[in-house]
């Protein structure tokens, strides 16, 4: 049966009625419990019904990956973490995670399988653009057309992982006029986020990075400021604000856009 | 007798200087192995792949266009010229002169010619290199790191390279000018000379035997101040022209974003998290440091980064945090471990222990290491694969599992962590929370 709005899975609620999901949604902190990166998740969700994708969350048996723990030094807590976690996923017998973080998905895909969590890990942008190149998910097309979207690669999807096409493919198929920084893609400016940055206050400097980088989207007049990770879009919402452009000019993740896009 | 004097004096001097630079990189591969062990030998295949790729092809180089256009003739110009330099060896110690001529026929012109072309080139490159540190300015050469002997030691390569490439020129010129008098049958006609051919009207009005002390003193003059350029490379950043192949080859190629795990902390959790270890069953480890606080807790292969790195700065440029003016630099920190290194060495040199100076603390403070935020902006920028991140993350892990230094929010995130399995202080229960409101 697929799933519907009103019957979203979790992993141990399918495995009770002896099922397996193909694909497991790796929420991440930010998506369970910020309010803004929440959107993000609920408008993944609503696109992985669309498709008709047989996919679970693991609720309440989700916990943070370890990733910020583990860039900010602290080995220890992020490997207790990890196996934890692994100890779950592998319980559940799990072959497939996308998600909607490329934090999360940088530390599943490279850093537990050594640990031994092996899956198969996408990034929500390249699920995305599997779904539309198979035909799976369509975009009705006009509400985006010709509206002037900056793409802002997030660190941990780009230079670490080297996927710079999947979330401007999806992009592309919104019609919309697809307009590059000028430090993009290999070269994209950090928002400021990473490396465990979001949990404090930043070394005394000039500026703020996320103040930096908003500095960089606006010069390519955007209408939307498209992002992939629900850290990014705090930072770039932030730095909007303090530009004072939020009337103007709206900071969405990809999968916010495609879902939009497809409502029409 | 006396006609050996110059194959004596040449054979001394070769021995000394090259004896010297060998002692020099046996210092340099001594201290390089002072770094922990770090399995670099997989995928032989796509090491190679990646040294033809970075280093010989010069792949990430050229990103920047100008600087990498100017280098790639740099580059080229100090390979092709080297092939020249063999020859000049040869002749010293056998005392011919031009000794390959006879052997290659035309191709030498072909040679001669090409060594000229580039010499011209070099000369020209390295004025506008001159021009971008010292008249453009261009930022990333002026950054707080470069004060002092970085500054004097860049300048110093510029006008090395100046004064080797005119003597090679002078020496040609000096060469092709009794070439075409052809009193002495000594200088047999060999080579071509199309830059040289300009200089040479210079010496109309000298006698034969003035511009044959002309061509010996610079001769002697070219080949000496190789050998002592050879020598400068262990006092300076241009180490780069020989470890940038290494360096490459021996660099990490997973993903740049994965961040190993590390193993000693890995069987002390598996243990903690098996109630039914027995603690005294496993052989007791080695106590080891987590993370680094000095050069001997870092990886040879990070070691060897320290010395391969030239100083250009790109790394530092991209920075996001010396962009928006904090005080970390990726330059600096490697920078710093080569100055550790270099001082560690110096002890050991002269037969004593180090100091009790640490790389943490005394050459790297925390708040360059926590405004890091592991974008590898620096990593992807490297033309030659050094990867400063992973030297600032071993020191982070230093701080934090050592010495529990970490900035205080970032302990409190961490303490959710623990408690509650996430970054902020929610209840793991409430993580679908978003499941109740999506309802229609």
């Amino acid at each position: 049966m697929a799933n519907t709005i009103n019957n979203i899975p979790t992993i141990s609620e399918l495995a009770a009625e002896g099922k397996h999901p193909e694909v497991l949604f790796w929420v991440g902190c930010a998506g369970s419990f910020d309010e803004r990166a929440k959107k993000i998740t609920k408008a993944f969700v609503q696109l992985l019904i669309n498709a008709k994708v047989s996919f679970a969350v693991l609720g309440p048996e989700e916990s943070c990956t370890g990733d910020p723990a583990k860039r900010a030094g602290n080995e220890f807590l992020f490997q207790m973490q990890a196996m934890t976690n692994i100890e779950v996923l592998n319980g559940y017998e799990v072959k497939k995670i996308v998600t909607t973080c490329p934090h999360c998905f940088n530390t599943l895909k490279n850093e537990y399988p050594g640990l031994g969590g092996n899956y198969e890990v996408v990034h929500h942008t390249q699920f995305l653009k599997q779904l539309l190149e198979e035909g799976k998910l369509t975009v009705a097309g006009g509400s985006f057309k010709g509206k002037r979207i900056t793409f802002h690669d997030p660190c941990y999807l780009g230079r670490a992982n080297n996927e710079y096409e999947a979330p401007r493919t999806v992009l592309e198929k919104l019609e919309s006029e697809l307009i590059e920084m000028k430090s993009c893609k290999e070269k994209g400016l950090c928002c400021g986020a990473g490396g465990a940055q979001m949990f404090k206050d930043a070394e005394p400097g000039t500026t703020e990075i996320n103040i930096a980088r908003t500095e960089q989207a606006l010069e390519t007049k955007p209408d939307i400021i498209a992002a992939g990770c629900p850290f990014c879009n705090t930072m770039m919402t932030d730095g909007v604000k303090n530009k004072e452009q939020e009337g103007r000019i709206a900071v969405m993740d990809i999968a916010e856009l495609l879902q939009q896009a497809q409502d029409i | 007798m006396t006609a050996y004097i110059p194959n004596i004096a040449f054979a001394a001097l070769f021995i000394v200087l090259v004896g010297l630079f060998v002692r020099n990189i046996k210092r340099i591969i001594r201290n390089i192995r002072l770094g922990t062990a770090v399995n670099r030998s997989d995928h032989p295949k796509k090491r190679w792949m990646h040294m033809a790729r970075i280093a010989l092809g010069q792949s990430k180089m050229v990103s920047k266009p100008i600087s990498g256009a100017l280098h790639v003739i740099v580059y080229v110009g100090f390979i092709v010229i080297n092939i020249e330099l063999l020859e000049i060896v040869v002749d010293g110690f056998l005392g011919t002169h031009r000794v390959f001529a006879p052997f290659l026929g035309s191709f030498y012109d072909v040679l001669i010619f090409t060594f000229e072309i580039f010499a011209l080139l070099v000369l020209i490159s390295v004025f506008f290199f001159w021009t971008r540190r010292n008249v453009i300015r261009i930022k990333r050469f002026w950054k707080p790191e470069m004060k002092g002997w970085p500054k004097w030691d860049a300048d110093i390569i510029l006008y090395a390279e100046v004064v080797l490439m005119t003597l090679f020129l002078t020496m040609n010129a000096a060469d092709f000018w009794l070439q075409m008098i052809a009193q002495d049958p000594h200088y047999v006609q060999a080579g071509s000379f199309p830059i040289s051919q300009w200089i040479a009207p210079l010496f109309d009005g000298m006698s034969a035997s003035q511009v044959v002390y002309v061509e010996r003193t610079t001769w002697w003059l070219h080949i000496t101040g190789i050998l002592l350029f050879l020598n400068y490379l262990y006092y300076s950043k241009h180490l780069h022209i020989i470890l940038a192949f290494p360096n490459t080859y021996f660099a990490k190629l997973t993903p740049q974003g994965s961040l190993p795990n590390m193993e000693t902390v890995t069987s002390e959790v598996k243990l903690m998290m098996d109630p039914s270890a027995d603690p005294y069953a496993a052989p007791s480890t080695e106590p080891s440091t987590f993370g680094a606080q000095d050069v001997t807790d870092l990886n040879w292969v990070q070691l060897m980064n320290a010395y391969s790195c030239t100083e250009c700065g790109r790394c530092t440029d991209e920075c996001p945090a010396n962009q928006t003016g904090k005080i970390l630099s990726p330059r600096k920190i490697m920078m710093d471990t080569r100055d550790r290194l270099t001082e560690v060495g110096e002890f050991f040199n002269r037969g004593e222990e180090p100091n009790n100076n640490v790389l943490l603390g005394n050459y790297i403070s925390k708040e360059e290491l926590w405004a890091c935020t592991t974008c590898n902006a620096c990593v992807e920028a490297c033309p030659i694969a050094i990867d400063p991140l992973s030297i600032i993350m071993d020191m982070r892990r230093y701080l934090v599992m050592e010495q529990s230094a970490a900035p205080t929010e970032l302990n409190t995130m961490m303490s959710n962590v623990e408690n509650n399995g996430a970054p902020w202080p929610f209840n793991q229960q409430d993580r679908i929370t978003w499941r109740e409101e999506l309802k229609s």
